[in-house]
């Protein structure tokens, strides 16, 4: 086990630049995820901690190690790849058992080890087989373990549950985040999927065109995205943006969007006057009266567009002047299509971004 | 066309092709196993009778046959050796790495096969005396290699696209270098496509004919023994028949025993 340095590492592809001096610090036992879109970089970021790209500048430290210029085999890593990469022609215990004879462990020591790590990841029963004999989720775990038996410093994943089907793909989850409990090595995990990045992540990594845009523990980069393309990249459905204007009257300076003014106590003292409100699906009451409670403020006349109901609430878009929101209900709130609402955001949950740049306004 | 025409038309187009290919082969196998005597018969049955080996131990027993069988196979397998070992690299060296001219090289490869070798025979005969390897196998087989180094590259290109090369990035990953990556995965995995590469090179080099002739004298391959034979001696029928048949069996024990098994093999690691 080990912590990780990242200082400055960029990697270029022709004239391309893929990773863009990324520094990063994960520490010892953390589970580090590296969230994006595709092409943003983050599968290029673990290829070069792998060593399996050369970097074009920058350094990689591993527990203290400049590896910068070792090749894979010598940095102390384990990998997991999204094809699994598992060898077709050799056997469940062979595979598993392929670094260690690479490391010419005895072989009484080979046993042990393979078996152990068999029973972590529950297949005992297969180390006889083929890989072309398993399923997807078999072959997922015989890469898992073939990794995690070489008692790795740094347990690499690149997407690893992304070829395996939505249930599977749920249950391996939680197996991962079991195996992450037992067995607490440095993990770097690379997806495009958000809900596996809150769910497993101790922190995680936005990256977007080679850079990190926001470095923070799950909860804080749901609630607070650093930008609009953080807060539209996570959550489903994403975080929704109007435009906003900051209102001075009587000395005190107030939020409006629609022509209403909103309740919301963090309008910055002074600055820009044009403001994006992001605001997520779940802090938007939905009400088909414009009075609550006897206090008509800050309930913004909206129009449904679309009504579907998913599972345990319903999903409305709605249309807010030139803006589209998404807005979630209860399943039992009667609404149709063409039906006119109110909204009420929740002042705590409001989030202002700069309009130009799209970066979150310290309130 | 509806689907019962159409079903009809296949079928006579593949009885046609195969018939086509098949009637010399079935002519040329009965007459093999045909007596001499019954051969310059006349009228004579198609089928054998009595069915008997005579013609083919005639031809077997016949001058130099024995020692030129034994040319071929020396042949075929310095040509196998040589055209794996150096076409197996450029074919893995094209699936893997992008480089500069690879298209080019790529099609430059496909286009010495345009190049007629019937030129090249004087030239070639007169640097292979100055050299030295005139009348020699080693000659032969190296004319053989060039022939087959554009298949066996096209082959084993494929062969290791077929090869995921996250497979040898993941031993890599677990303490190998690149090379013992390349010798316990790729290698391995590639070896029934590796097979495949051999078996058509033998067979190139079982058939060729015009470089074999025109390179030796004495030291002939068998084709160019038979071609000989049979178009400056004048050699009888039956010696015609069971040379033709000889020379037909390299292909009918791959067509009927190997490519099964290659097949299945790829069934399995090539997925």
């Amino acid at each position: 086990m080990a912590d990780i340095q990242l200082e400055r590492v960029r990697k270029m592809f022709g004239k391309v630049l893929a990773v863009a001096d990324v520094s990063l610090h994960i520490k010892e036992g953390e589970f580090m995820v590296l969230l994006g879109p595709s092409g943003c970089g983050k599968t290029t970021l673990l290829r070069c901690l792998a060593g399996l790209e050369r970097v074009d500048g920058g350094q990689v430290i591993i527990g203290g190690d400049d590896v910068t210029d070792h090749p894979p085999g010598k940095r102390g890593i384990g990998m997991v790849f999204q094809s699994y990469a598992v060898f077709p022609h050799m056997t469940v215990f062979d595979n598993i058992a392929f670094g260690l004879q690479m490391q010419r462990v005895s072989s009484a020591e080979i046993q042990r080890r393979v078996g152990e790590g068999a029973e972590l990841l529950q297949i005992q029963q297969l180390l006889a087989r083929y890989p072309a004999q398993l399923s997807g989720g078999q072959r997922q775990r015989v890469a898992v373990a073939r990794a995690i038996v070489m008692r790795p410093r740094v347990l690499l994943m690149d997407e690893p549950l992304s070829n395996l089907d939505a249930l599977l793909r749920l249950q391996m989850r939680g197996e991962l985040k079991r195996l992450h409990h037992e067995v607490r090595s440095t993990t770097v995990y690379v997806t495009h999927d958000q809900v596996e990045a809150l769910s497993l992540g101790d922190r995680i990594a936005v990256m977007k065109d080679g850079t990190i845009v926001q470095l923070d523990i799950p909860d804080r980069v749901y609630d607070l995205p650093a930008t609009r393309f953080v807060g539209s990249f996570i959550g489903s459905p994403p975080m929704n943006f109007l435009e906003g204007t900051i209102r001075s009257s009587n000395g005190a300076r107030a939020l409006e969007t629609a022509g209403v003014r909103l309740e919301f106590h963090g309008v910055p003292a002074r600055g820009r006057d044009a403001v994006l409100i992001g605001i997520r699906p779940e802090h938007i009451a939905v009400e088909r009266v414009p009075v609550a409670g006897g206090i008509p403020a800050g309930a913004i006349p909206a129009a449904v567009v679309v009504v579907e109901p998913i599972g345990p609430q319903k999903l409305l878009t709605v249309q807010v002047g030139p803006s589209t929101l998404k807005v979630t209900t209860p399943v039992d709130f009667a609404v149709d299509q063409g039906q006119r609402v109110w909204l009420r955001f929740d002042p705590s949950r409001i989030r202002l971004m700069d309009p130009q740049t799209g970066d979150a306004i310290a309130s | 066309m509806t689907t019962p025409g159409r079903k009809a038309l296949l079928t006579v187009l593949v009885v046609l092709i195969s018939a086509w290919v098949l009637f010399p082969i079935i002519l040329i196998a009965l007459a093999s196993f045909t007596t001499r005597t019954q051969l310059y018969a006349w009228p004579r049955s198609l089928v054998p009778s009595p069915f008997s080996a005579e013609t083919m131990r005639f031809f077997v027993q016949a001058q130099d046959v024995l020692q030129s069988l034994l040319n071929s196979l020396l042949v075929a397998a310095m040509t196998i050796v040589l055209a794996v070992l150096i076409g197996a690299p450029a074919g893995y060296a094209l699936s893997r790495f992008r480089f500069g001219g690879k298209e080019v090289f790529r099609l430059g490869i496909l286009g010495t096969k345009m190049f007629p070798a019937t030129i090249l025979a004087v030239p070639l005969a007169v640097s292979f005396i100055n050299w030295n390897l005139y009348d020699t196998l080693l000659g032969v087989a190296l004319v053989h290699t060039t022939l087959a180094l554009p298949f066996a590259v096209v082959i084993t290109t494929s062969v290791f696209v077929g090869v995921p090369f996250e497979l040898e990035e993941a031993a890599m990953t677990l303490g190998c270098s690149r090379a013992q990556a390349f010798r316990k995965v790729a290698m391995p995995i590639a070896l029934p496509g590796l097979a495949a590469a051999a078996i058509f090179t033998f067979v190139l080099s079982w058939n060729e004919v015009f470089a074999a002739t025109i390179l030796t004298l004495r030291n002939r391959t068998l084709p160019a023994l038979v071609m000989n034979a049979v178009g400056l001696a004048g050699a009888p029928i039956d010696y015609r028949f069971a040379g033709g048949f000889f020379m037909i069996i390299p292909a009918l024990i791959i067509i009927f025993v190997i490519r099964r098994y290659l097949l299945t093999l790829w069934g399995v690691t090539v997925r």
